[in-house]
């Protein structure tokens, strides 16, 4: 599995973040990955607890937005959920389909504690 | 107190960026860059070598193998038949990545060649989220794998330009129905060009090494 290099970047992100806003450090990370991307939750955080230790992300919590892939049926214009497998349109039985998100990979926000906060 | 700071920033998107200079590079050149993923013993180092044989003679293609482990026997096929070949042994890691890309391309004699091939680690996951730079990706699927793997493992058809269904001489032996396989791939990849045929008997390569040669010939002209 690729997790490793994936974490890796997810580090790199929001340590490069956190120190642009002047971070003290990082409390949360939050992340969508879309159902294409083959990536394990419980994978990034085990390589998370490792690498993050001695940054500014060291001991925060990864959220992870888990979006599943949506297909569009051509035929009738159902939308629907990607399934473990690919499966007909549920309204039509039709196999021409298209698909319209899933491939989602991003860092889409941090939570940063400052250094002069003292409440 | 926290404080919000709004990112949204792609993961991977460095080895992305790396990617594109790998494509320049091979732009400058002129040179098509083709990145072949499939799983193991699907058959991609054959049909390699069946490719390189078919090839026009004034047609100079240089071989990156990617391998898990240090053995140069894909990588001393390939030279055998004639072309420089780069090995990268990717140290266990299940695909190759831009990186590794970069340094196997600098091995390789870009200004005398007109196509790079680069075998992907056998692995159908991983490679595929990792772009390299090449022009397109490619995938060998064969019969015996089973017509349901579109519709078991639908991210890998998702980022390909081109199919490959190889052993179609063992039709005749396994129950693989090629419009189910193809309806599923349709589905995941419309816009997928396909090719079937077998590295055994020769049967349907004219077909593929009359596209590849023309798309060599396109990305010359672009240059």
């Amino acid at each position: 599995m690729h997790e490793l290099p994936v974490t890796e970047d997810i580090l790199r992100i929001a340590c490069e973040e956190a120190a642009k806003h002047g971070a003290a450090r990082v409390s949360d990370i939050y992340m969508t990955i879309g159902q294409f991307s083959s990536i394990v939750d419980d994978s990034v955080q085990f390589f998370w607890d490792h690498i993050s230790q001695g940054t500014l992300c060291e001991g925060a919590k990864l959220h992870f937005e888990r979006p599943p892939a949506v297909l569009h049926c051509n035929q009738c214009a159902r939308e629907f959920e990607l399934q473990d497998e690919l499966l007909p349109c549920p309204n039509c039985a039709s196999f021409d389909l298209s698909v319209i998100s899933g491939d989602e990979m991003q860092v889409d926000h941090i939570d940063i504690v400052k250094e002069d906060d003292h409440d | 107190m926290t404080e919000r700071v709004e990112i949204v920033k792609k993961i991977l998107d460095s080895n992305e960026r790396l990617a594109l200079n790998n494509q320049a590079l091979l732009d400058n050149h002129g040179i098509l860059g083709l990145n072949i993923m499939a799983s193991p013993g699907a058959g991609k180092t054959s049909f390699i070598l069946q490719t390189i044989k078919r090839l026009p003679p004034g047609l100079r293609l240089g071989v990156i193998e990617g391998d898990t482990a240090p053995v140069t026997i894909d990588a001393d096929k390939v030279l055998a038949a004639g072309m420089p070949a780069v090995q990268i042994n990717t140290g266990g890691e299940c695909h190759l990545d831009a990186v590794m890309m970069e340094s196997a391309l600098q091995a390789l004699p870009l200004a005398e060649l007109d196509l790079v091939i680069v075998e992907n680690v056998g692995n159908l996951i991983c490679p595929a989220a990792f772009k390299l730079g090449t022009h397109a990706n490619l995938l060998v699927a064969s019969i015996p794998e089973g017509d349901d793997k579109p519709y078991k493992y639908p991210n890998i058809y998702r980022d390909l330009q081109v199919l490959i269904v190889n052993k179609i001489d063992l039709k005749p032996y396994i129950d693989f129905r090629m419009d189910y396989f193809i309806q599923g791939v349709r589905a995941l990849n419309p816009g997928l060009v396909i090719f079937e045929l077998s590295c055994k008997t020769g049967e349907g390569f004219e077909a593929w090494t009359n596209w590849l040669v023309s798309q060599v010939k396109a990305r010359k002209q672009e240059a």
